[in-house]
């Protein structure tokens, strides 16, 4: 397959999102829908979370069942945070029509959501459940959502800092058949180029590495129906190039998330929250995960100070078995 | 030059940081910027460098040969001075290990934090309960030794520091919580709890000190007390006056006075513990106290609001305090030049309101116990006080980290400042309506020569006008002292409002008390320390206390 021109559209300051569509040239494409497609359409979905505020300590229930959450400051979770940070920066550029903020679990989430709307989002959409809700659940309930709403891109947290589980994205990528780029970030610097592994980047290769050059994380192209990830591996940072409709998830880097506003706290107060139960979404709760015991890391015991070099190497020779 | 001007050359034990070096006078600490031993002595003052300071200046009686210019301070004579038996009998009190002479510890201790006022005492005493507070003091006092009380030395007045050679007792190892009362909220702790600690303590008990402020991390409760320090909770708890029920201090002569009470309702004879809070260690050591804590509620809002003019901040705390009433816990304010030297000095802070600049800057913070019920209070104050124009922008803050980084703006601001260089500080308590025309008068007074910040607790009608300068200079303290205390003397203002006096201020007091006042105060020092020896030179007029 060949190659058509591309030409950069629009670059939005601030955002890591550059919108890529063939030139007027490119004779494969219809005029007539090239035209069409200059108002954006594609809906993000976003989810995000209610979880135990990051700067609170952690407090773990006698009975060793779970982590107090009564009277705790819930907050919504910063890879959430992020996340939804990154939808409404594409919007912004002109890529996409809507974002849509979803939260799962009780009634609070509501609270959560607003603080979604806050930000930005235009609609939210609470799916009500007073049971645990485990990942697989998770991604069962957002796959029902997508046939509903019909998102071009999921965007959620890698992970939420509760259970740690970092399982949801992959999983409703999985149900969905969609692709998926996980641990986006926005790490790259011209610098780190040549660090770069290109993994599946297709035919526009040549021009994303000429788009490193403006230190941008995030492609997306929308003619084309793909979007470029960029995320940190081990060895450095990895691009990949997914085919959309897309899930993506969010590492902490990738952005810094916008403050709500008192204009944009009111503008929220308007919009619509549209509650589902899992039942209407045909979605059995229910969990192959037991919970046995959950229990406090152990605590640090104090140190000793040791009088002579001759004790210290005995201790740590017979003591801690380091040496 | 100097001796135009002998009032404002108090301090002379004061030293100044590196970056001061070489001026030819500081603020009310002027002459011994030259402690540092690798420095070398300001060329310009004559006398100055002819003194023995270079080696850290270990010779305090040299300091009297300053003749005009040291008059303000001087050691007094009847004190003796430290021998060997002083020394064997620290020891067979405390052990050999909490008596310090260690030069770099007694370094720290002599030393403020901010690097203003050195003292050069030789001996660090580090009792570990009341008794040998007392044995300490009862023996300081048949000796006439004098003394300085020390917690965590985090004041900003040379209050917590030696001004000669006296013999620091630092309560820190006093450290043990006593009892606390889970149903009235009352705790019991000795002085040398470090704020923090008690607060993270009680914060597991369900339950918040009445007090916080920014040192928290080294101040400790019985410093907080001796000095009656305010901080960003006042206009909720109030004052240590309203929330120390109780306490113990040891006197002069080394009496024990037991006032530990832990009732709310008390009035049997003289309230006699309000003498040592605030007092500043000039009565007494306190070395126990019990107070009241109110317990924690579970919501806590906070907003980052812009303002254009201060009228408006004005309109706005008063709708607050009629709207917000029940859960108002703090009313803080900066203005721009403030803003400026956090965002520009601290690393990591933003200013959370992206659009243009603003003139004033103000943080509000609720506290309740419906998350809810209060989130909607707030939003609608602020939204309603948006609508009528009071306020041009805001944030809300949506979870705790957003909230402390709010926090880090106002706390920052002192930071801010020792960064940006050379600083004067004043904590002033005036009618909220005049606050800001003393900043706005400083600022036409010093035209471009210095930066003239104001923030403060708004809600209290406490103003930190601070001066940052490019250099600590003559002229521009003549700018702004006296006309300062003048000023604020003149709208029946308080020169202090929760910082102290200590060696900064003593010498000001009548600016904010009548001389009759001042003298029964006088009268009371003497009736409760004879001698003298507890924190000498500061909190009252060295003219008033004569020694004999």
């Amino acid at each position: 397959m060949s190659v058509p021109p591309l030409t950069i559209l629009s670059i939005s300051e601030g955002s890591s999102l550059i919108l890529l569509l063939p030139s007027q040239s490119a004779g494969h494409i219809d005029p007539g829908e090239s035209t069409a497609k200059k108002t954006p359409t594609m809906k993000i979905l976003v989810a995000i979370k209610r979880v135990v505020d990051y700067a609170v300590k952690i407090r773990v229930k006698s009975d060793k069942s779970g982590v107090e959450t009564l009277n705790v400051k819930m907050s919504m979770n910063p890879f959430c945070e992020i996340a939804l940070e990154e939808a409404l920066r594409i919007k912004q550029s002109g890529l996409a029509s809507e974002v849509v903020a979803v939260s799962m679990g009780p009634s609070q989430c509501v609270d959560t959501l607003r603080t979604g709307l806050a930000m930005g989002a235009d609609r939210g959409i609470h799916v009500e459940s007073t049971a645990s809700l485990y990942p697989l659940t998770v991604a069962k309930l957002l796959k029902a959502l997508v046939d509903v709403e019909k998102p071009g891109v999921i965007i959620l947290g890698k992970q939420a800092i509760d259970d740690d589980c970092n399982q949801t994205g992959q999983m409703v990528a999985g149900l969905l058949g969609w692709p998926q780029g996980t641990f986006a970030s926005k790490e790259a610097r011209l610098s780190r180029l040549k660090k770069l592994r290109i993994v599946n980047f297709r035919q526009i290769s040549w021009l994303a590495l000429e788009v490193y050059a403006l230190d941008v994380g995030v492609l997306l192209d929308t003619e084309k129906q793909v979007a470029t990830v960029e995320r940190e591996v081990d060895d450095g940072l990895e691009t990949l190039c997914l085919d959309l409709p897309a899930v993506i998830t969010t590492d902490l880097r990738l952005n810094q998330p916008r403050y709500a506003t008192l204009p944009n706290i009111m503008k929220a107060k308007s919009k619509v929250i549209k509650k589902y139960t899992p039942q209407e979404l045909n979605v059995e709760v229910k969990s192959d995960i037991e919970i046995v015991e959950v229990t406090e890391p152990p605590k640090r015991k104090a140190g000793v100070i040791v009088s002579s070099v001759d004790e210290l190497i005995d201790k740590l020779r017979n003591e801690a078995h380091v040496i | 030059m100097r001796e135009t001007e002998p009032k404002r050359v108090e301090c002379v034990a004061a030293a100044l940081s590196r970056s001061q070096i070489g001026i030819t006078s500081g603020y009310d600490c002027s002459l011994l910027n030259n402690v540092q031993s690798d420095s070398s002595p300001p060329e310009t003052i004559d006398k100055i460098t002819s003194l023995p300071l270079g080696n850290g200046g270990r010779n305090p009686q040299l300091y009297r040969s300053f003749g005009s210019l040291a008059t303000k301070v001087e050691r007094n004579p009847s004190f003796s001075s430290l021998n060997s038996d002083d020394l064997s009998y620290f020891k067979g009190v405390l052990g050999e290990k909490n008596v310090v002479q260690d030069e770099d510890r007694l370094e720290t201790a002599n030393i403020d934090w901010m690097h203003k006022y050195k003292g050069f005492s030789k001996l660090l005493l580090l009792p570990r309960n009341t008794e040998e507070v007392s044995k300490i003091l009862e023996y300081c006092n048949s000796r006439r030794l004098a003394v300085v009380p020390q917690g965590g030395n985090t004041g900003l007045v040379g209050g917590s520091v030696p001004v000669f050679d006296e013999v620091i007792i630092n309560v820190g190892s006093m450290n043990k919580i006593i009892a606390f009362d889970k149903v009235s909220g009352i705790l019991v702790c000795e002085a040398g709890c470090i704020l923090e600690n008690l607060i993270s303590y009680l914060d597991n008990q369900g339950f918040v000190m009445p007090l916080d402020l920014g040192a928290k991390g080294s101040c400790q409760i019985g410093g907080n007390v001796s000095t009656n320090a305010g901080g960003l909770r006042f206009v909720r708890y109030g004052s240590l006056h309203g929330n120390v029920l109780g306490l113990e201090a040891v006197l002069a002569n080394g009496d024990v006075l037991d006032m530990l009470g832990t009732l709310r309702k008390d009035n049997t004879g003289y309230d006699l513990k309000h003498l040592f809070i605030g007092s500043e260690g000039s009565l007494g050591i306190v070395t126990k106290v019990s107070i009241l804590t109110p317990p924690k509620l579970s919501s806590v809002n906070i907003a980052f609001l812009a303002c254009e003019d201060y009228l408006s901040c004005q309109k706005l705390l008063s709708e607050a305090k009629r709207k917000l009433g029940e859960i108002l816990s703090a009313f803080e304010f900066l203005d721009s030049h403030a803003m400026d030297l956090v965002l520009n000095h601290l690393e990591g802070v933003r200013n959370p309101l992206s659009s243009a600049v603003h003139n004033f800057y103000l943080l509000i913070e609720t506290t309740g116990s419906d998350e809810s019920y209060d989130k909607e209070k707030l939003e609608a104050f602020l939204l309603h006080s948006m609508e009528s124009g009071l306020i041009s922008d805001g944030v809300l803050a949506q979870d705790i980290n957003q909230a402390s980084s709010f926090w880090r703006i106002r706390e920052g601001v002192p930071e801010a400042l020792m960064r940006a260089g050379p600083v004067y500080k004043y904590d002033l308590s005036l009618p909220v309506e005049k606050m800001y025309s003393l900043v706005e008068e400083m600022r036409a007074r010093l035209g471009q020569s210095a930066n003239v910040v104001g923030y403060g607790h708004l809600g209290d009608g406490n103003l930190h006008l601070n001066v940052s300068a490019p250099r600590y200079d003559d002229t521009i303290l003549a700018q702004i002292e006296p006309y300062v205390y003048e000023w604020t003397s003149k709208h029946r203002g308080s020169i202090s409002a929760e910082h102290g006096l200590g060696l900064m201020k003593a010498n000001e007091i009548f600016y904010s008390k009548s001389h009759g006042t001042v003298q029964l105060m006088a009268s009371i020092k003497k009736l409760l320390d004879p001698n003298g020896i507890l924190n000498p030179y500061k909190v009252l007029p060295r003219s008033l206390l004569s020694y004999s």
